[in-house]
């Protein structure tokens, strides 16, 4: 290795390395040891060092710079960690945007390194030139461009505390050719803080008490908890306060899997294509709290009828939430570990087994008209409800389930089992198909030991199927599901409920998934019966290696319940 | 309910691609921005933005609030027109025969308590500084005699309540002391 001297025996400080090698090094330094990209001429010079490196930071060549971004979302999502990805300069640089948003929308640490042409040539239309710091700046926590190789350890530093603190997000760090071929006396020091950022805020105690009492008086409470469950490592905290409250708990959809799917207090989902009783309940209950979500529209619906009998929580850590969509009686602002740490000695149990009789007889009727048509069909068609059964009975429920986009992502969520957290990875806020293939080899990457099973529907499978070429290169053992109705479901949906029928570019005429995942040579099977999905899901979670499935299900089967856009959670369909 | 004037002030680090960062906030709401300045603030390597917008009570907490979230911005706050004090400047260019030829304009200069910035052959400079009516009134006044050039600056501003920004940072550098030594 061509740096000479390394002071104080350790690699934070080393004389003379260009700026690409302290890209490097700052990566070992925060712990990185996986990074997701893909080369282009602003970056070579990192790439270079990536060469010389590869014993310590492990590449990911993905076959799309989108792909990079889902992988490391799909990583962080797992892991808990910080996702890297890494692109060049223009095309590249954009191609990771999508990505970049999705993990803004919904809070997922990342760091992305881009390359970018050399300081001289600037705003000067530079091949390959964008100015993707104006282009970041909306969906990034934080966005910095580095033109001098010494600003790089610093920066760096400062982009890792910033994604990964407080509520986590994307930074963006584009750093210039010719500072990545400048040398400089490298010094690595984390980040300890920064003056105009203050994510740690210290639990007001007058706050915990006020909220203790108005659960304790509660008759009729309900508990809403979304993904800050998850990213504040506050599971256990969580399920403690349920137990102690012994209050029914609805989770939205990046709430899912903190707590188990058995657990007796998890009542479902809310939102759009949630559960019926705790999205009618949700406008009876006396008292609502919410636990790290944030009031979401596809959760609310129409927020002038949404629970405006009942007295609301909020305990978020992001202060900007606070009263943004719903106004709340009391905010606790704060981690929820903390939060819900303080809260747990001053709250009591009651009996609330009239409240509770209201979620068993609401859950009841949608049993009896929604889930037994989606789990126990008597049609010959098969049902996205009963695929996803299948794969429950063979994963015991410790599988990590990622989604993509549309019909198969809200039967999938609202019916695969969780006995772990951090096991659904899924686009929630932004909605983004082709999310589900590239983030499941994230995922597997992210926690190696766990089966990752991707549901993804025809639609977006399409969207990034190349990335079937990055499992094969990197011979992972994802297994790929896909529920082909051969139209864009959620869409069709839609248009048979809202226009009429009119079926515009909905339908897709599907190539052979067979042969594609074949030309991988990634193991393949198409289900066509019900008689066969037992065996072919139980060969797909026996399966070594990667495998796909293609599971052909009914074409135009609708998911409820629903709740039509714009409309009060009082007005959830079943049919 | 009718929007309401409101001057944002923001403390800020010196980043260049913040003020893109605060745009695009207001952008993505559709809130015009009526004025907009930057400056050093009374603490050294602190800027302050004032901002000027017309929105509703309801709203404008919630933009400060997404502004304050920003990484650079060590704090933000609003206040209506009676919270603060606030004075705008303008610059009126007009041709110097017309302040010889009619004598009526000196009068309007001295009445307004305007100040004569330059003097030339050709034009002179007169400056205004106060509030929006007053630079609005001595506008309507001078365009009579024919107004070369005018320009009025944006909305600065000082609160009447106190911002306490060096408390906040003193808060942090003993914070980050006492992390650093245990």
């Amino acid at each position: 290795m061509k740096s000479a001297v390394i002071k104080n025996k350790t690699s934070h400080e080393v004389k003379g390395i260009t700026g690409a090698e302290a890209v490097i090094r700052c990566l070992l330094a925060e712990g990185v040891d996986l990074v997701f990209g893909y080369p282009g001429g602003a970056i070579m010079p990192i790439y270079d060092e990536l060469y010389k490196f590869q014993d310590q930071l492990h590449h990911v060549l993905t076959r799309h710079e989108q792909g990079a971004a889902h992988m490391a979302q799909g990583f962080a999502r797992t892991s808990g960690k910080v996702g890297v990805a890494m692109a060049t300069s223009g095309p590249g640089a954009t191609n990771l945007v999508t990505g970049i948003a999705d993990a803004q929308i919904d809070s997922t640490p990342m760091v992305c390194i881009t390359g970018q042409v050399a300081s001289h040539l600037l705003g000067t239309d530079a091949f390959q030139e964008t100015d993707i710091i104006g282009i970041s700046t909306p969906v990034t926590k934080w966005n910095c461009q580095i033109t001098k190789a010494s600003d790089i350890p610093s920066m760096l530093a400062k982009a890792f505390y910033i994604a990964r603190s407080g509520r986590p997000g994307p930074v963006l760090i584009d750093i210039t050719k010719d500072a990545q071929f400048e040398t400089f006396d490298f010094q690595y020091e984390p980040c300890q803080g920064i003056r105009s950022y203050q994510p740690q805020t210290k639990i007001d105690p007058t706050a915990i008490a006020e909220a203790a009492s108005l659960i304790n008086a509660a008759q009729k409470p309900l508990i809403v908890w979304g993904q800050g469950v998850i990213l504040g490592q506050a599971e256990e905290e969580f399920k403690a306060f349920v137990e102690k409250t012994q209050i029914p708990a609805a989770w939205t959809i990046l709430g899912l899997s903190a707590l188990p799917t058995s657990h007796p207090q998890n009542m479902g989902m809310v939102g759009m294509h949630g559960n019926y009783a705790p999205n009618l309940l949700t406008n009876e209950c006396d008292l609502l709290i919410a636990v790290g979500m944030r009031f979401d529209d596809r959760v609310t619906g129409d927020l002038g009828t949404y629970a405006k009998q009942a007295k609301i929580i909020h305990l978020e850590i992001d202060p900007a939430e606070i009263n943004k969509n719903v106004p709340v009686d009391l905010a606790v602002l704060g981690n929820c570990k903390s939060s819900l740490q303080q809260l747990l000695p001053l709250v009591s149990k009651k009996d609330l087994s009239p409240w509770y009789q209201r979620f068993e007889a609401l859950k009841a009727t949608e049993i009896n008209k929604v889930i037994n048509n989606d789990l126990y069909p008597t049609k010959p068609g098969l049902t996205m409800g009963e695929a996803i059964k299948v794969i429950n009975k063979h994963s015991g429920g410790d599988a990590i389930i990622v989604t993509d986009v549309g019909q198969h992502q809200m039967v999938a969520c609202r019916y695969a089992e969780f006995n772990q957290s951090k096991s659904n990875v899924t686009s929630g806020g932004l909605g983004t198909m082709g999310f589900a293939l590239p983030a499941a080899i994230g995922a597997k990457m992210g926690a190696p030991n766990r089966e990752v099973v991707a549901i993804i529907g025809d639609g977006g499978y399409q969207m990034t199927i190349q990335e079937l070429g990055t499992i094969f290169q990197q011979q992972l053992a994802v297994k790929i599901v896909v529920l082909n109705n051969e139209f864009l479901g959620m869409v069709r949906q839609w248009q048979q409920l809202f226009f009429d029928k009119r079926y515009a570019s909905t339908e897709m005429i599907n190539p052979d998934f067979i042969k594609i995942a074949e030309a991988y040579r990634i193991p393949a099977k198409k289900v066509q019966n019900r008689t066969e999905l037992d065996t072919a899901v139980g060969e797909m979670i026996s399966c070594q290696g990667p495998y796909f499935l293609e599971v052909c299900v009914e074409k135009e089967d609708n998911v409820f319940p629903m709740i039509p856009s714009g409309a009060s959670v009082s007005d959830i369909r079943l049919e | 309910m009718e929007p309401t004037t409101y001057t944002i002030s923001i403390y800020t680090e010196n980043n260049v691609g913040l003020l893109n960062r605060i745009s695009a906030i207001f952008l993505k709401r559709h809130i015009n921005v009526e004025s907009l300045t930057t400056s050093p603030s009374e603490i050294e390597n602190v800027f302050r933005f004032v901002i000027v917008v017309k929105m509703k009570q309801e709203n404008i907490a919630r933009v400060v609030k997404q502004i304050e979230k920003q990484i650079d911005v060590i704090r933000a706050y609003y206040h209506t027109d009676t919270e603060t004090i606030f004075q705008e400047s303008a610059l009126y260019k007009i041709k110097s025969e017309a302040l010889f030829e009619e004598r009526h304009i000196q009068n309007i200069i001295k009445k307004s308590q305007a100040n004569i910035v330059t003097v030339s052959p050709e034009f002179f400079v007169i400056e205004k500084t106060g509030f929006r009516e007053e630079t609005e009134k001595l506008y309507e006044d001078l365009r009579p005699y024919g107004l070369l050039q005018f320009v009025r600056s944006g909305r600065i501003s000082v609160s009447k309540a106190k911002m306490g920004i060096s408390e906040i940072l003193n808060t942090f550098k003993t914070k980050n002391n006492e992390e650093k030594s245990s």
